[in-house]
């Protein structure tokens, strides 16, 4: 411990940014759950029938299975008749047909967040949707993504518009009884995005999604589903916030990916969740399920997160790489401070011969907060010449937090090469001191120093979105120097 | 510029400096040299401000103001700068971005505004030719994979950049091929000015060759016990520490 210490105790109190609450009415469906409350939410969202079985039958199987225990996260049992499944702004009419309908007070929340919904429908950019508690409140630039023959709604909207196409990917990656935080999702998922790109379409933007928790006792179940066709491109972007409260709160969203022939799909997150107090009270319970599937021959998925929110995280972007010669790709910053925990990492499941996989993984912890790596590698039978590449790369600062690595390697097939490197370092006093004596101070220093570990994962994401990461990483890790 | 008087300083429980003395005045050059332990480099972390050394007695005043209550990043942005006897790898961070932002800090302090790119790639395109930089090495991180000769002709370089008003060069000679010293060494002698102050601190008269120091202190077992000008250096080198050590005693 050095003299600073004391000086960083002072720093750490940075408020969150994004803790406000927006005062609107709601229409929100009393806490509980059981298959009425299902019936409920289907019948609101005006449903097909079948997608109110595969609900109820993804919640049968939910009731019968346990909360994994194996995540190296602690926090009491979560009450899930407590939560609230459903809410939503309490629409002037039937539902915006289009920004202009759109309640003033929700523009003006995502104003706040920097996500002004009337410029980027003004100016050439990113395509937003965003998600207000449960349900989706406006898509941008919907016409102009249409003219491409590009699908960007959301999940609801799809539901009604597309009913096909869900139907036909919809569980396809991600089974609604795969775990336990999957088959609650399926159960009662309200809204999130939906997103298809046509054989041979470069997606002519970056589309984007912004999530928001507003209302209190609330739960977050969105669910992406992203479909890119032989040959097309698209980039898409995350980016998630909630108002400071001091119970918590949960999310636990499933994204889905598929990717045909030779279709490239950039999934990029910034995970900014309301990570508790300073003494850890409050804070969302972050516990998504988001997979990819390398379908066809030559195609590739690739997750770029960078997580610097939530209570806990619990979560491991993974791809199924089932097509020859596809790829998969996970650049991860993780970065937890005061109590925060992560769990988090990836799978590369390779199934197809000449499949190559790589993991770049940065943890970054400070306070008290415990952070960890967790990937499964594996290489099936078939997979002829399958290439893996792991480093995982833990930064502690100070002496009161957690790294721990839990890489699983799983080969059954001689021929893979499979390399993993792993390193767990410290903010040096040299580094620091060296940094001071050039005239930058000490929070510049850290923020430098910490910039430069994430480098390889910062320089995969879009532009506008580094730039954010790399501030959202300056405020969380505020004078957690050790 | 710089006074110091009867610097004591402990680390841990040891007792490394007892009682220093010296006055560093605008346009000199000094030079201090001593044997393995004398304390050295830790009359250059202190002056610094590195943690971990505990100051119990004397005081040091610099343009007439108590150092020790200005932080390491403050000492800088007043001009004093410490080339690094191990300069630290910084991994993933540019070295001419961090080199930018400690310009940039010092500028701030002064009250001007901020280089913005262009001025700042004029400013080191033209000091880089001083130390005979290679200009790849400004886009690799920070000292990483970095060379020794190239190491301290980085921390030479970033003298250039910064242009302190006191510079205190950490045993820039060691480690150093004849080649790699001469040119550092041409490269400090250009920033020698009547504004600037230079100390120097090294075990070996090698570097007083190029480097001809104003003034020469020799420093054994905490204490300056012997000073006077570049000749003291010359018969150090004949005669060995052990000389200087006997002469103190019998004076």
């Amino acid at each position: 411990m050095t003299d600073e210490t004391a000086k960083v105790e002072e720093l750490v109190h940075k408020e969150y940014e994004h803790g406000f609450v927006t005062d609107i009415d709601t229409d929100t469906v009393a806490p509980g759950l059981n298959e009425d409350v299902i019936a409920l939410i289907s019948a609101k969202k005006e449903e097909p029938e079948w997608l109110l079985e595969w609900r109820l039958d993804a919640f049968r199987h939910w009731t019968r299975m346990a909360e994994p225990a194996w995540a190296h996260v602690h926090y009491p049992p979560i009450d899930f008749q407590a939560i609230s499944y459903y809410s939503a702004p309490k629409a002037k009419t039937d539902g915006p047909k289009s920004l202009d309908e759109v309640d003033p007070k929700l523009l003006e929340t995502y104003e706040k967040l920097g996500i002004p919904l009337h410029e980027q429908k003004m100016l050439a950019g990113v395509a937003v949707d965003a998600v207000f508690d449960s349900v989706s409140v406006a898509t941008t630039f919907k016409e102009k993504l249409a003219d491409a023959g590009v699908i960007f709604c959301s999940f609801s909207e799809a539901v009604q518009n597309h009913p096909y196409l869900v139907r036909a990917y919809l569980g396809s990656v991600v089974p609604a009884s795969d775990n336990y935080y999957a088959a609650l999702n399926s159960a009662v998922f309200t809204d999130g995005s939906f997103c298809f790109i046509p054989k041979n379409t470069r997606c002519p933007m970056e589309l984007s999604t912004y999530f928001r928790i507003n209302a209190a006792n609330t739960g977050q179940f969105e669910r992406t589903l992203i479909v890119a066709e032989e040959s097309s491109y698209v980039s898409y972007l995350e980016g998630c916030t909630a108002p400071m409260r001091d119970e918590n709160q949960l999310h636990a969203a499933v994204v889905e990916l598929v990717a045909l022939d030779n279709a490239e799909i950039k999934y990029s997150t910034v995970q900014n969740w309301y990570p508790g107090d300073e003494n850890g009270v409050g804070g969302i319970y972050n516990f998504v399920t988001k997979r990819g599937d390398c379908r066809g021959s030559g195609s590739r998925i690739s997750w770029t997160q960078v997580e610097t929110g939530s209570a806990i995280t619990w979560k491991y972007p993974s791809c199924i790489l089932r097509g020859d010669n596809s790829s998969g790709e996970f650049y991860s910053v993780a970065v937890t401070n005061n109590y925060q925990q992560a769990d988090t990492g990836t799978k590369m499941i390779h199934l197809g011969r000449n499949t190559r996989s790589t993991i770049i993984s940065k943890g970054i912890s400070a306070g008290k907060a415990q952070n960890a790596y967790r990937g499964l590698v594996k290489i099936s039978k078939n997979a002829d010449n399958a290439r893996n590449y792991t480093q995982c790369d833990s930064l502690l600062m100070g002496d009161t937090c957690g790294a721990h690595t839990f890489p699983y390697i799983e080969t059954g097939n001689a021929g893979a090469i499979v390399e993993h490197e792993a390193t767990t370092s410290k903010i040096s006093d040299d580094q620091l001191f060296y940094c001071r004596q050039r005239g930058i101070d000490e929070e510049d220093a850290v923020n430098m120093i910490v910039n430069g570990f994430c480098k390889d994962v910062f320089k995969e994401l879009p532009m506008e979105f580094a730039v954010e990461a790399q501030k959202l990483l300056n405020i969380t890790l505020e004078g957690a120097v050790g | 510029m710089l006074t110091i008087k009867d610097l004591q300083v402990r680390i841990e429980n040891k007792q490394i400096l007892k009682g220093l003395d010296l006055a560093v005045n605008a346009g000199e050059v000094h030079a201090i040299m001593g044997p393995n332990g004398s304390g050295k480099s830790t009359l250059a972390s202190v002056l610094a401000g590195r943690d971990g050394y505990d100051v119990t007695a004397g005081a040091v005043e610099y343009d007439g103001r108590d150092l020790f209550e200005l932080s390491p990043e403050d000492r800088a942005r007043q001009g004093i700068f410490l080339a690094f006897q191990y300069p630290v790898e910084i991994p993933g961070v540019n070295n001419i971005y961090l080199l930018k932002a400690a310009l940039n800090a010092i500028r701030a302090h002064q009250g001007q505004p901020p280089l913005d790119a262009v001025e700042f790639l004029q400013v080191v395109r033209q000091k880089m030719q001083l130390v005979n930089m290679d200009e790849s090495l400004l886009n690799r991180s920070v000292n990483e994979g970095f060379s020794g000769g190239e190491k301290k002709r980085n921390e030479i370089f970033q003298m250039a950049v910064l242009e302190p008003r006191l510079a205190i060069l950490d045993e820039t000679d060691s480690g150093l091929d004849i080649d790699a010293l001469k040119t550092v060494a041409e490269g400090v002698n250009t920033l020698r000015n009547e504004s600037r102050a230079i100390v120097l601190v090294t075990h070996y008269q090698r570097l007083l060759n190029y480097i001809v120091p104003d003034y020469v202190h020799v420093l054994s077992d905490g204490k300056i016990i012997r000073s006077g000008d570049r000749s003291l250096a010359v018969e150090l080198e004949e005669k060995g520490y052990d000389w200087v050590r006997q002469g103190a005693k019998a004076a």
